[in-house]
């Protein structure tokens, strides 16, 4: 054998196999990444052939371990505490370790969140093993090598780099919220629950959750149906008055690029694209924004693409199932009337539609 | 006094990096280097705690020799020692070599100036965007972990506590722990500082400490550069643009406009789907 050939060969890793995700939740309200993370985490199992298992830790958290088998989970671990009411990195990174010893998972998938984060770091250096952060797109190599190719921006979204973790188990990786989907709740699904003991005394653990503040979210881009976003093509934060009254005529919610967020115009919380959300509504109004990377990367995969801007140009088109060059100040609220209109008619019984 | 270490990477600025468009790839050259900006707020937050209660502020990075401006940078800040470690054999490292590399090398630092109460990092840097070297420190000198960092409520050298707010997607965790602990640094953490017409002679006078790994003892070569990084780059591609072959909506006038594009969308089934047909 050459040397060559020796470098190439893969270790045994036959006796890991399985995809584990953790389960994220607070108070025992799981977070959607949670679900996403099953619905790619099955598609990858399905590719594997082999089982998809969840891991939910908590304080009264068993309803979750059913949801998450109504979710696409074949075996889910359940671990259950007053100690494990709130996260912590150490029992909860602790109870993590000691499933992936027993278990042996050959991928852990986590969400990209604050606490999926925390928790893949501290758990990726005891194991160790290689960690990818942040992937935007997840597959496998088929057997013998069964290899996770986890795909992540780098570089301010400029470029894509797929990260390989040849030589060590479990793969793990955590993955962005809102990027891939999760399955149709399906409660005729059947699984298998296991219990595990909980370890953890209180005494043990030098952090203390002393309070939880929680953000009033008044936007929910991640789950609405219709985003009207604006750029810097608004011109002033007033211009969001007019987007904010075709969005509440289709029911849906205002979205906003970074320019417009970085200067003040509108609230973090509205912004799409890198360091903001990434969503995929069924109809999205891209309005007076030209359309950089940074922006498309969070709504590039919406069902349908409204752009409206005035440089008949710009990238946006690009991305748009339908493009209006044109003055927005005098499209949108046209626009809205129409949907107004609509609207009107649809309820009204006297009037025939054409 | 409380011992606080602060890890910082200098890094090319992210947002002047582009793609060249013939080769795909990266454009380095003339790229601007600068300190990881979170890695400056959780500096900022060890000088706050000095200025207050008195610490002793060292900071440390991994990198090639051109990274001492990066650290005279903090030491023109109010940093009251700085640590290059460098080294070929570092080189390639991901980040589970770079947080073995810096844990030891914030070893040899309490050797050499006493136990370590804090250390910052940042909550994560603007080439690597993984925010895995924090934790991984952590977890190897057994830290508190402390991170995405936003707010230091209370620092008890005393009682040796720290409480802190940790902001998080759905709110804000008030944790309270016990020292030694490590804090990764949001930008909301506070305001960084200018450094001062003092400072910034310091610095220009400062020669920073360098080690080599000639200067470790017990380093597992295993486990630090390309040898100790168990993830690999396999391929790099720029995301292709989506191209869609839309459809430009045209009009004589607004109104013209706005009621094509509704139909069109009623078309589509969408206004069926949304519930305003």
């Amino acid at each position: 054998m050459s040397s060559q050939q020796k470098k190439d060969q893969m270790p045994d890793w036959s006796d890991y196999r399985g995809i584990l995700v953790f389960v994220e939740q607070r108070d025992g309200v799981a977070k959607n990444v949670s679900w996403q993370l099953l619905g790619i985490g099955k598609k990858l199992a399905d590719k594997l052939d082999t089982a998809l298992m969840a891991l939910v830790i908590g304080d009264n958290v068993e309803h979750l371990a059913n949801e998450a088998i109504y979710h696409g989970a074949d075996k889910v671990y359940l671990c259950e505490g007053p100690e494990l009411k709130d996260y912590r990195t150490q029992p909860y990174s602790r109870i993590t370790l000691k499933l992936i010893e027993d278990a042996k998972p050959e991928i852990c998938l986590f969400g990209a969140t604050g606490t999926g984060r925390d928790l893949a770091g501290a758990i990726a250096t005891h194991v160790p093993t290689g960690l990818t952060a942040d992937t935007t797109q997840l597959d496998v190599e088929p057997s013998p090598s069964r290899l996770l190719m986890a795909s992540r921006p780098a570089f301010g979204e400029k470029l894509m780099a797929t990260i390989l973790c040849k030589n060590h188990r479990p793969q793990m990786a955590t993955a962005r919220a809102g990027v891939f989907e999760a399955l149709p709740r399906d409660p005729e699904r059947k699984g298998e629950i296991i219990r595990i003991e909980n370890p953890i005394k209180n005494e043990d653990i030098a952090t203390k959750v002393l309070d939880f503040i929680e953000k009033k979210n008044e936007v929910n881009l991640e789950e609405a149906e219709v985003i009207v976003a604006g750029g810097r093509g608004l011109g002033a934060p007033e211009g969001f008055k007019l987007l904010k009254e075709l969005a509440d005529e289709l029911g849906g919610e205002v979205g906003a690029s970074r320019p417009c967020v970085d200067a003040g115009w509108i609230t973090h919380e509205h912004q799409v694209g890198q360091t903001g959300h990434t969503v995929r509504p069924k109809l999205y109004f891209a309005i007076g924004i030209s359309g950089a990377v940074q922006h498309t990367v969070g709504m590039a995969d919406s069902d349908v693409i409204v752009a409206i801007n005035k440089d008949p140009d710009a990238p946006i088109f690009q991305f748009a199932h339908y493009g209006i060059v044109g003055d927005l100040f005098k499209i949108v609220p046209n626009i809205t009337a129409q949907v107004k209109k609509r609207k009107a008619e649809k309820s009204d019984p006297t009037v025939i539609k054409a | 006094m409380l011992h606080i270490v602060v890890c910082i990477k200098q890094v090319p600025d992210s947002r002047e990096i582009r793609i060249d468009p013939v080769t795909n790839t990266l454009i380095r050259q003339g790229v601007p280097s600068i300190v990881n900006f979170y890695d400056l707020h959780g500096l900022e937050e060890a000088l706050r705690i000095k200025d207050n209660i008195g610490a002793r502020v060292t900071v440390v990075t991994m990198g090639p020799p051109p990274a001492i401006k990066a650290l005279k940078e903090c030491i023109a800040l109010g940093a009251d020692e700085a640590i290059l470690v460098t080294d070929r054999k570092f080189a390639g490292a991901d980040t589970l070599a770079t947080s073995y590399v810096l844990a030891k090398t914030i070893e040899k630092v309490e050797e050499k100036w006493g136990k370590v109460d804090l250390v910052f990092c940042g909550k994560q840097t603007l080439d690597g965007d993984t925010g895995q070297v924090g934790p991984g420190i952590a977890c190897r000198l057994d830290l508190e972990q402390l991170t995405y960092v936003g707010k230091v409520a209370k620092v008890d050298s005393e009682a040796r506590k720290i409480t802190v707010h940790r902001y998080l997607e759905d709110g804000t965790e008030v944790v309270e722990t016990s020292m030694p602990a490590l804090i990764t640094a949001l930008k909301e953490l506070n305001e960084v500082r200018r450094a001062s017409l003092p400072g910034m002679i310091r610095a220009a006078r400062y020669e920073p400490i360098t080690w080599t790994i000639a200067d470790f003892e017990n380093v597992d070569m295993s486990k630090i550069g390309l040898k100790g990084s168990p993830t690999v780059v396999g391929k790099t591609w720029v995301p292709e643009v989506r191209k869609i072959e839309g459809e430009i909506i045209k009009g004589d006038t607004p109104e013209q406009i706005a009621e094509q594009l509704t139909q069109k969308l009623a078309e589509n089934n969408l206004a069926e789907k949304l519930g305003w047909v």
